[in-house]
């Protein structure tokens, strides 16, 4: 019988923490998808952040790292930089990446590391409990932000995929969503071309994807895809932001 | 032998760094260490080594996180203000137990302070400086030519027992110009880096550099074995240097690298005044020499006085080895003030009760 399906190899067989319905899971599995397509596995350095996804070096097969909060793409320079020919891919969410480690994803893009960043977005501190994020859209409730976030006070939610966009050193800058099917499909095709990027030495990459969280939402699962929908992708509209890759250098 | 060479301190740090087969150098400007990251920048590239002015010093220590992880022999060096930004990633590789070298060229504090010499981030070096259970190997050279060596002895000891290691010096030594001999050296026996995560290669399980123990129990074992390897650290490891000890002394001086040398000049004019001086200089600030005063206990009438420029940090150290035996007293001068030789007799006439 010819196989149809089988066990992606960069990823190790043992459960996952994540809460029931979070998307960790589906961004896990297109990352170590892209490893065993591109046949990286063995060549490939994964670093870890702080927040719900602390726990990934327990799942991807590749050698790990983990990273302290926001540092990801400071500890990725280090190793790439010493192995340069070696894959290395930072996983990160927004607390860690757009709060407390914006000068280091800013700066690794500005210089134009030959890394990929995998940046989960879910609007929300996932693994202290739900508290406001710099993405946590105005108006959204959270644990600090009880009374629906109020850009007068609480500021703004950035927009990372489109400010890294404005740097030189990015080579590849797209907002994904992991909301539908075919939205899945297009979020692996860009996580494909974001380590194709760094398989060619292009430079920085960058992939954001719109992530949900039933858990610290207070949704379920299905009523947080919609929420995904309605309110973020408005917000943080999907596409490619920047992609020099094609240009002739 | 080698040739000697008129060199800057932090000059000389940075070749004693290539020297010792450092490949990667993660630096931040900051005075008065930053011609270590300017020399670094000038001659890593032409090893073929790495050399990064980072965005922050916090950056610059999780660089060296990532590539001390990999396996490759890395350093940062920063000054006081900046070491404390580092505080968090040196807690992490002390937990996640990689090697690596950090030079802190000290200069005044607390808060932006000042940019003159100083040893007054003598606890932070020696008492973990950052969270957690940990210490690290701290080296305090008095001369550029013991900055040379202890260099290099630095990244062995951090290979040997996979650790950060810290050298230590202060404004002055960092600036002063000495000559120096790059003295060929007999290599340490080291440990292959079979923990390094630089891709899984043949490997059949992938490594994993980490310092997250979330089972309480794990994390407990994970400290007995920290201190179990501190503890053979503290008996192998630790350096000193008695001087003027051989007969008993009036009082024993006790000071590490600029200190120690001013106070060679007091020791000298004291006994033009008939007082007879020793000194206990620690080259290892952390494991501290407790058996130094072991040695001197028995020699010294008047007991010990701590000579710092800092407020009367390493005294505690000091007391703690002498354990009430004799008197433990202090002089210091801080904020960059360095004291001069003159300013410790004066001190010590007033320990000993003045011409014997």
């Amino acid at each position: 019988m010819a196989m149809v399906y089988e066990n992606t190899k960069s990823l190790l067989d043992v459960p996952t923490h994540y809460c029931p319905g979070c998307t960790h899971g589906t961004i896990h599995k297109l990352v170590g998808e892209v490893m065993d397509e591109l046949g990286i596995l063995d060549k490939t350095i994964g670093v870890a952040p702080v927040g719900c996804s602390v726990l990934a070096y327990n799942y991807f097969a590749c050698d790990m790292f983990q990273a302290a909060h926001g540092r990801a793409p400071a500890v990725g320079t280090g190793i790439k930089r010493t192995n340069p020919d070696k894959v290395v891919f930072t996983y990160q969410g927004d607390g860690d990446l757009a709060a407390i480690g914006t000068a280091e994803i800013v700066h690794a893009a500005a210089r134009g590391e030959n890394i990929t960043s995998i940046f989960v977005n879910n609007c929300i501190y996932g693994m202290t409990g739900g508290q406001m994020a710099p993405t946590t859209l105005p108006g959204q409730i959270t644990e600090t932000s009880p009374y629906g976030r109020n850009v007068k006070t609480e500021g703004h939610p950035i927009r990372v995929s489109e400010m890294i966009s404005t740097l030189d050193g990015a080579c590849y800058v797209e907002r994904v969503s992991v909301d539908t099917v075919p939205n899945i499909l297009k979020a692996k095709k860009a996580i494909k071309k974001a380590f194709q990027n760094q398989l060619d030495g292009k430079g920085f990459s960058m992939i954001e994807v719109l992530s949900i969280c039933p858990t610290n939402w207070g949704l379920t699962p299905s009523e947080s895809m919609q929420w995904l929908k309605d309110k973020m992708i408005p917000y943080y509209p999907l596409g490619i932001k920047k992609d020099s890759t094609g240009e002739v250098k | 032998m080698g040739q000697k060479v008129l060199m800057k301190g932090n000059e000389a740090i940075g070749e004693a760094a290539i020297r010792a087969n450092c490949k990667a150098f993660f630096g931040y400007p900051i005075t008065p260490q930053t011609e270590v990251a300017a020399y670094m920048a000038k001659k890593m590239p032409k090893i073929g080594g790495t050399f990064i002015q980072a965005e922050s010093e916090v950056s610059a220590i999780n660089m060296v996180y990532g590539a001390a992880g990999t396996g490759v022999r890395c350093m940062t060096s920063s000054s006081s203000p900046g070491i404390s930004l580092k505080a968090e990633g040196i807690s992490y590789i002390a937990g996640a137990e990689l090697p690596c070298v950090i030079v802190n060229i000290v200069r005044g504090g607390p808060g932006l302070g000042s940019i003159q010499p100083a040893q007054s981030d003598y606890f932070q070096a020696t008492k973990g400086g950052a969270h957690g259970d940990f210490n690290m190997p701290v080296f305090a050279p008095a001369s550029i030519q013991e900055m040379v060596d202890l260099i290099q002895e630095a990244f062995d000891v951090a290979d040997m027992y996979t650790t950060p290691c810290m050298v230590m010096g202060d404004g002055m030594i960092g600036q002063m110009m000495e000559p120096v001999e790059f003295k060929e050296r007999v290599a340490r026996e080291l440990p292959e880096k079979t923990w390094a995560s630089n891709g899984l290669g043949d490997r059949k399980e992938h490594n994993v550099i980490n310092s997250l123990y979330l089972q309480p129990e794990d994390l407990e074992q994970h400290n007995i074995h920290l201190q179990e390897k501190y503890a053979v650290i503290k008996k192998n490891e630790v350096k000193y240097e008695l001087f003027n000890c051989e007969s008993e002394c009036d009082l024993i001086l006790v000071a590490y690298g600029t200190t120690s040398r001013i106070c060679k000049n007091t020791i000298k004019m004291a006994e033009a005044e008939g007082i007879k001086l020793g000194l206990v200089r620690p080259i290892t600030l952390w494991p501290f020499p407790v058996e130094a005063f072991e040695k001197t206990v028995d020699m010294t009438k008047n007991g010990y006085v701590s000579v710092e420029m800092s407020c009367g940090q390493m005294v505690e150290d000091v007391r703690l080895a002498v354990n009430g035996r004799k008197p433990v007293d202090f002089y210091g001068r801080s904020g960059g003030m360095v004291p001069d030789p003159t300013d410790i007799l004066n001190a010590v006439k007033a320990i000993v009760g003045g011409v014997k």
